[in-house]
């Protein structure tokens, strides 16, 4: 037919290639930085050292699949079907209810060498076989190899073994399953037996890093044909919520800002800010020494906005709930009062009892769980437990996320000593829309305490040193503010 | 020997195996896949053997996992062609084409293995 074929000699640029499919593994985070997933239909590896995730990295794809109705079967080559059901209890994931139900499908393949003679040619025939059938058996899209170089392990010949492994992974791609792949770290190769030259497509490396007792799981991307990117290091944690990756590039700078103002609870402090108090979901930094009422001045913004009706969110970092608001109740503050309310929560946390990750990523959940208008950090300067430039991206990533929220954020920090505002990180305090900086007059002295704003962007505010008083009604001021707050100050 | 071997033994019992075997016998499954060129060498060669060294007490079951694919699994058969000798005890497995008669002898356990230093015959 002419006209057929006449057609068919016109470019069809509209057509034309179309976007990378891709198939979301439902990991938190994971779909985000990679712009929807993995391949589909195509294979990925992903690979680390011994107890990096990577078997948790796949179960969790398919148990994800699953939960939308995409069933999925794990050929597990290390455990055996009971040890991986026991294993992933923990994690909450009744994995035998989801093969009841035909959502997945768990083939252990076991190669014990010592049973085995080799005898002449052979091939690995009777395991495409059984992943056929495993496929067929629930109509499966996905499928997850964990650890597929085991067979170098059990049998001998590696060239049979290499071809038949290039014919595996064609025959899954041709297939249009959605593959994982898992291997071991090697020495100088990503692993062992180099089964990143087979998986072209997308390379995932894990790992596990411990840092002052501290662990941290870091993901990267290392490769991902025909996608773009990101290519940091991801950190990504494990707890029985399952899986997360917290992506750093997630950090936009495209929150709108708001003129909206929120007292600070201190009337004194908001007549400093020109009678109006903070900017609404912009970020602050309490900073002082020991004993400068950081606490009690961060305490004042969250009653004042319960007293709205907002709901604040608390993580205190070194008092326990109940001698926290203990302690705030000798300033004129019912907490408790507030919590019963369900206006105030807050969470205690010894910061050195987890990784930084771990701590942002309780964060996220918190936020989302409580829907505050004002979060407390109280205080940042315990997070010692990674590099400074690791407290300082985790912090930034905090503050990106409460702002996305239009959540306004109040972090204290300690300085050490009765030192100067100088030798406070530089890094965190240039995150910060505005700085408080709260002093002691020095032992045998009079005068008492004294705060003073540093800096606050867009917005006009007092220059001067007011000294104050922590009485049983509150941060009390000591003598009227000289002048109003009229210039604009740049800070 | 080994507990996993029982379990194995116990999971792909078949009606063509049930029948009471004489302690004396040899019960062989050859695992194949349909009807290629290897897979027929290999039921010669091992037919070959059998007759030299297991005359008149042996038996041969021949499966096909293109049609009984299920079966893989109870034996855990990856490789193919796969001999499995399920009687005497314990299972053992030997893969390939059985070109290497020595080798399989060694493996059915008719003949020691040679010595690391001499080279298999």
């Amino acid at each position: 037919m002419p006209t057929r074929s006449r057609r068919r000699l016109t470019p069809r640029k509209r057509t034309a290639p179309p976007t990378l499919a891709k198939v979301a593994t439902g990991i938190e985070g994971f779909d985000e930085i990679t712009g929807g997933g993995l391949p589909q239909g195509r294979p990925t590896l992903i690979c680390g050292g011994p107890g990096c995730g990577k078997t948790l990295f796949g179960l969790e794809f398919l148990i994800r699949g699953a939960a939308r109705g995409e069933p999925g079967v794990f050929v597990t080559f290390e455990e055996t079907e009971e040890d991986l059901v026991k294993n992933v209890r923990s994690l909450g994931y009744d994995i035998a209810d989801l093969v009841k139900r035909k959502l997945l499908a768990i083939e252990y393949v076991r190669i014990e060498r010592s049973e085995i003679e080799e005898t002449g040619e052979y091939d690995l025939e009777a395991l495409f076989i059984r992943l056929d059938d495993a496929l067929r058996s629930i109509g499966a899209r996905r499928i997850v190899l964990d650890t597929i170089e085991s067979i170098f392990a059990g049998l001998t010949n590696s060239g049979v073994l290499r071809a038949e492994l290039r014919r595996l992974f064609a025959w899954l791609r041709e297939r249009g399953i959605t593959t994982i792949i898992t291997g071991e770290r090697g020495v100088d190769t990503l692993t062992r037996q180099g089964l990143e030259e087979y998986v072209s497509d997308c390379v995932i490396l894990l790992d596990h890093r411990v840092n002052d007792q501290i662990s941290t799981r870091r993901l990267r991307i290392v490769k991902y044909r025909g996608s773009s990117h990101g290519t940091n290091e991801y950190p990504f944690l494990i707890d029985r919520r399952g899986m997360a990756v917290l992506p750093i590039t997630s950090l936009q700078l495209l929150h709108t800002a708001t003129s909206e103002r929120i007292s600070t609870g201190v009337p004194w402090l908001d007549e400093m800010f020109g009678g109006k108090g903070y900017f609404r979901a912009s970020s602050v930094l309490i900073s002082g020494a020991a004993g400068t009422a950081k606490t009690s001045i961060a305490a004042h913004f969250m009653d004042a906005a319960c007293r709205r009706g907002e709901r604040a969110l608390c993580f205190q970092f070194e008092e326990s709930p109940a001698q926290y608001t203990r302690n705030m109740r000798s300033i004129g503050l019912d907490l408790d009062g507030w919590v019963r309310k369900g206006m105030l929560r807050i969470h205690a946390a010894r910061p050195t009892l987890y990784g930084l990750e771990f701590h942002l990523a309780t964060m996220h959940r918190d936020v989302d769980e409580v829907q505050p208008s004002v979060v407390v950090v109280d205080p940042l300067s315990s997070f010692t437990g990674g590099t400074f430039g690791e407290v300082n991206s985790m912090v930034m990533r905090l503050i990106d996320f409460l702002k996305g929220r239009n959540v306004t954020g109040v972090f204290t920090h300690l300085i050490p000593g009765s030192g100067p505002a100088n030798e406070v990180e530089i890094g965190v305090s240039s995150l910060m829309d505005t700085w408080l900086l709260l002093r002691n007059t020095p032992p045998g002295q009079q005068g008492g305490r004294h705060l003073s704003i540093l800096k606050s962007r867009g917005m006009p505010h007092s220059a001067e040193t007011r000294s104050f008083r922590l009485t049983d009604e509150g941060a009390v001021v000591d003598g009227e503010l000289t002048a109003r707050p009229a210039r604009r100050m740049r800070s | 020997m080994k507990k996993t071997s029982k379990k194995t033994v116990k999971n792909t019992v078949q009606k063509k195996a049930a029948r009471r075997p004489n302690p004396k016998e040899w019960i062989l499954r050859l695992y194949v896949a349909g009807h290629s060129a290897r897979s027929a060498a290999a039921l010669r060669n091992l037919q070959g053997i059998c007759d030299r060294h297991l005359a008149g007490r042996y038996t041969i079951e021949v499966i096909d996992l293109l049609k009984q694919p299920r079966l893989a699994r109870g034996d855990q058969i990856v490789a193919l062609p796969t001999l499995v000798r399920r009687l005497p005890p314990p299972v053992k497995k030997i893969i390939g084409d059985l070109s290497d008669e020595e080798r399989v002898l060694v493996g059915l356990d008719l003949r020691r293995r040679p010595r690391r230093e001499g080279a298999p015959a």
